[in-house]
Parts: C-alpha cells; structure tokens; sequence
C-alpha cells in the first residue's frame, strides 16, 4: 500500500464530489432547514436557541448520513457497473490503495460538507444572538456562538466515518440496493444499541435477549458518543466513555477497512 | 526475456444461481510472446480473448496456470508501470475531461507534474483527440472514448501494450490511425498484444497470431509459416470475351464465372499463367486483373475455429 497513491485516489474522489451535485444540493437543502428551525424557533418562546441547536445538529447528521450512504455504497460498485475499474486497476496502483484513498476521499468529502454546514450553523447563531433582546440571552445556559457546540458536530464527523467505512465495505461485494440496506441497518442499530443490550428487559424469549446482547457486541455502538443533548441542554459529559466510544469506533473503522481491502483484493472483475 | 508468457493459464466461472457449477472460460493456455512483436490474439466472440487478457492484467485471478509480463508475475505492481492496457469498450469518469483523466493517470505513474501536461497533450495529439480534450468525457462519441482509451494505455511509453479489440466502434479512417500507431509503437520497440476478430487487421499488422476457440488454443504461429509462399492459384479477371477466348478457357481454368457484360472472373491453376494470358490477349480479350491466390488468414482462421468446435461436441 502506498501513501502516495492514497492521496492520488482520495484527491480524485474529492473532485468527482465536487463535480457532482448532489452532496452540494443536500448541503444547500441542510441550510435551508437550519434557516427553517430558525424561523419555527420563533414560535417556541424561551426555547429557540435550544430549538436551532438541536435542529441545526439533527440536520447536519441526517444530511451527512445521506451523503455517507448514497456516495459510499457507490464508490467500488459504480466503478465496477461503468466498466472504470478495468483502467483504474491497471495502473501501478494496488488494489488496498485504491479501496483506501476511495474511502480517504470520500472521508474528505464529508468533512467539508459537515464544515460548511458548521458555517451556516454558527452564522445562523450568529444572527441570532445579533436579534435577539439580552435580558433573554441571560436565560441562556449557553451562548449562541458555543464553541462546545463543535464537539458534537466532530463526532458526527466520527459516526460518519463508520457509516462510509460500513458503506464501502458493503459496497466492496454487493449491489448499491443491498449496501444501502445494510448501511442503514447497522447504522439504526448502533443508535439503539443501549436497547440492544437491555433487550431481555422488553421481551420475555431468552434466546431472543441472547441474540440483541450478541449484536450489542458486534454492531458498533454509535449512541454512546453522541453528546448532542448534553451540549444542547448544558448538561455534563460524559467525556470519559465518549472517548472510549470514539476508540471502539476508530477499532470498527479500522477493521472495516482492512475487511474491505481483503475482499476487493480477492474479488474477479469479469 | 520473453515479453509475454503464460503456462497452462486456465480460467473457471461459476455459473448458475442455486446450484453454482464451474464453466471453463480459458483452457490451459500456454502463449510465448517475444518482445518488440506485434501479436494477434484472434478468436470468434465469446472464444476467451478477453478473459486471456483480464488474466494478464490480473483483473480476474486464475483457477490455474501462471502468467509472466517482462519476466514478472503478472499481477506485480511495478510491472504495471512498463505496461500499458486498452479494455474493450472502455468508460472513464464522465466528470472529467480527456485531460484530466490522463494527468491522473500520469499522476499515478509517478510523471512528474511538470512534465504531465506536455505528455498528455502529446499523447491526446498522437490519437487524434484534439480540440475536445477539455471538454467532459460524458460528451464523447464512442469512437472518441476508444481513441482515449487507447491514448491512456500508452501514455507511460509502456514495453507492452495490450489492446482489447482496439478497433471497436472505430471508423475506417480511425482503423488505419490505430493500425499505424500500433506499427509505430512496435518501431519503437513495443511489444503490442491485441485481440481481434477482424482478420485484415491482424493480417495487415501481425508478425504472430494465436488462435483461440471455445477456451482452448487453436493454433499459434508465424504469419509468414500461416500464409505460406506458395501460390494456390490464380484469380484473373478479363473484359472484352469473345466466344473464341471462352472456348480457350474451358480447358485450362478450374473456374469461370460470368461477371457483367462479358466481363469474366477466372479461376486459374497454379502453374504459370503467362501462356493462357497470351492466348486469351491473341484472341481479344482484355485484361483486367491477376492476382495470386494464397492461404489468407481467413482459410486458416475458419478451419481452426472450426476444427476445435469439431472437436468439442463429442465430449460434452
């Protein structure tokens, strides 16, 4: 594997996203959202900044997940479906570099849609704390521009890339459909995985709570390092297990794409 | 050093959803390639060529069998920086432009960027892709992906080249540009390995040809042991017979066909035409055309296509 080919790959990836709309049309769809919490916020006296943060957040994860997912489950698939692996793969250029500086790229992708809309989030604060009366800034528990606030939008940044790693790594032997579905699957999973692990709690079928404690163990946990609430409501954080989550994350990341260095490296491409 | 080699390469597929069973692609193919050659890789659709290829450029992996590039593994990735590939039918990404695509790929042969765009404008130049080279590949005729294809597998001044029936989607003046750049690259040095199953191609360029049908290696060889040298017959065409130049010609030709308004083909003998000539000029006739009749590639292909073929239905 070569670093240099990495970058060659991930800088290529990073100027197809450019080039395509989509990403730049959910992130212009992502500040329009953010501007309309801006305004609902207005109707939910004392509560609007919580409200804004809260769905500026929401947005930027959801709109993030998206790009993840539709872009990730694509990136070897497409390539294979437009016949521009045969070209690519011929090149001096290994097979575990290529996997790499695709996820690489796509990593990068993400991280300046997730900046830009950080932007339109902290300007949208901005404008708020500029509108808005002080006696009621003295209400806030934390002010507008927070810079706590950059916290939870980093570790978005992490979950997104586990999802783009699970992306690719699904992408790597099954169809965009199927890759999707099991992106989304794991990702829904490793929100609720606190339930997973509880779920004998809920259901009377011993085999069934083994079976959630067993995925509990498996799936990535991607709740516990979401701090969101805690950041919105100025309530503490749990700094300590969110950094053993985003460790356990980064060991998924790094296990994910190593499985898919493995599987593309034995894979025929007819 | 061999430029090429392969030893008992075969290639299985799987076939079949539920009860998946291997299908045999490629057979045991052992081909020996010398450098500098330009080398025909002939066989009907479907006969295994490009599966050969994928193979050599380690696109797919063998159930059997080795292949060697320039004395290395085939899939050694520093062997890939002296080599050069045409896939057939080939697609890029339709984002970027002709040069774009190539400065990437140059990027990833290690050109040094200040050399990249003089070598991509050389390259874009040497197949003819001219003023469109900044305009996104999404908007190029077929014929102008396969003229990038072809300039992107020569954009590293590879040692060999392998094209994938480079003439595809080509026009006929297209043809003769390909033709002449494979003959160039060949002057230069090049060992260029292409498949086909348009035989005049092959018949006008190769020095070598294999011949692969069903999988299996039907022939290989010389073009000049393939054709031979010795005259089979001859085909003469005259204008201007009379009744008298017929009735010549009825005891020396092994054919006569009529053509348009006493203009005749003759299928001659192989001994020497000269007297039969004379005869036919004395009695009036005018002549046309004489040409000498040779094993063509063509005989050679069809008969052992078909011999393969003969050979497989007993046993499946």
């Amino acid at each position: 594997m070569s670093l240099s080919a990495i970058r060659k790959v991930a800088v290529a990836v990073f100027k197809e996203s450019v080039r395509d709309r989509v990403p730049y049309s959910l992130v212009l769809f992502a500040v329009v959202l953010m501007a309309a919490s801006f305004l609902m916020s207005r109707l939910t006296a004392g509560q609007d900044l919580k409200v804004i943060k809260d769905l500026g957040l929401a947005t930027m994860n959801a709109i993030g997940l998206l790009i993840s997912i539709f872009i990730g489950t694509g990136l070897v698939s497409k390539e294979v479906e437009r016949r521009s692996i045969y070209s690519i793969l011929s090149k001096p250029l290994s097979r575990s570099s290529f996997i790499v500086g695709k996820y690489v790229g796509l990593v990068l992708t993400l991280a300046v849609n997730l900046g830009l809309m950080a932007i339109a989030f902290y300007a949208m604060m901005q404008y708020l704390s500029w509108t808005t009366d002080d006696w009621i800034k003295q209400g806030w528990r934390a002010p507008a521009l927070d810079p706590w606030l950059l916290a939870p939008v980093a570790l978005i940044g992490v979950q997104l890339m586990l999802t783009t790693a699970v992306a690719v790594f699904f992408s790597t032997f099954s169809s965009p459909l199927l890759s999707m579905l099991f992106t989304l699957g794991v990702w829904v999973a490793g929100h609720f995985s606190g339930d997973l692990r509880n779920f004998q709690t809920a259901v009377d079928s011993p085999a069934a709570a083994a079976l959630a404690r067993g995925l509990y163990y498996v799936l990535p946990n991607l709740s516990a390092i979401d701090v969101r609430n805690e950041i919105v409501h100025g309530r503490a954080v749990p700094w300590q297990a969110v950094g053993i989550g985003v460790a356990s994350l980064a060991s998924y990341i790094g296990v994910l794409v190593a499985g898919s260095t493995l599987i593309f490296n034995r894979r025929d491409f007819k | 050093m061999l430029a090429i080699e392969t030893d008992g390469l075969t290639k299985d597929f799987l076939v079949g959803f539920w009860r998946p069973r291997p299908y045999r692609a490629l057979d045991h193919l052992t081909l020996a390639v010398e450098p500098g050659e330009v080398f025909g890789f002939l066989g009907p659709n479907g006969a295994g060529k490009s599966t050969a290829i994928k193979l050599l450029m380690q696109l797919i992996f063998p159930t059997s069998g080795t292949a060697r590039i320039l004395g290395r593994p085939a899939g050694d990735v520093d062997v890939r920086r002296r080599v050069g590939f045409l896939p057939e039918n080939p697609a890029f990404y339709d984002y970027l432009t002709a040069e774009e695509l190539l400065s990437y790929f140059a990027s990833l042969f290690d050109v040094p960027s200040a050399d990249r765009a003089t070598r991509v404008a050389r390259v874009l130049d040497e197949v003819g892709i001219g003023a469109e080279r900044r305009m996104p590949l999404r908007s190029y005729s077929k014929g102008m992906v396969q003229r990038v294809g072809i300039a992107q597998a020569i954009l590293n001044q590879p040692e060999v080249v392998f094209f994938d029936e480079p003439m595809s989607g080509l026009d006929p003046l297209g043809r003769r540009e390909v033709r002449q750049l494979m003959l160039r690259l060949r002057d230069r040095g090049c060992t260029v390995f292409f498949s086909s199953h348009i035989l005049s191609d092959a018949e006008a360029m190769c020095s070598q040809v294999a011949i692969i049908a069903q999988g299996k290696l039907a022939a290989s060889g010389r073009m000049s042991d393939i054709l031979g040298v010795d005259v089979l017959g001859w085909e003469l065409v005259i204008d201007r017979v009379s009744s008298e130049a017929l009735a010549l010609l009825h005891g020396r030709a092994r054919a006569v066909t009529e053509l348009h308004d006493g203009r005749y083909a003759v299928d001659l003998p192989p001994e020497a035409p000269e007297a039969a000539l004379q005869q036919l000029s004395s009695a009036g006739a005018r002549v046309v055309s004489l040409n000498p009749l040779r094993t063509s590639l063509e005989d050679f292909f069809v008969k052992h296509v078909a011999d393969t073929a003969a050979r497989e239905i007993p046993s499946r």
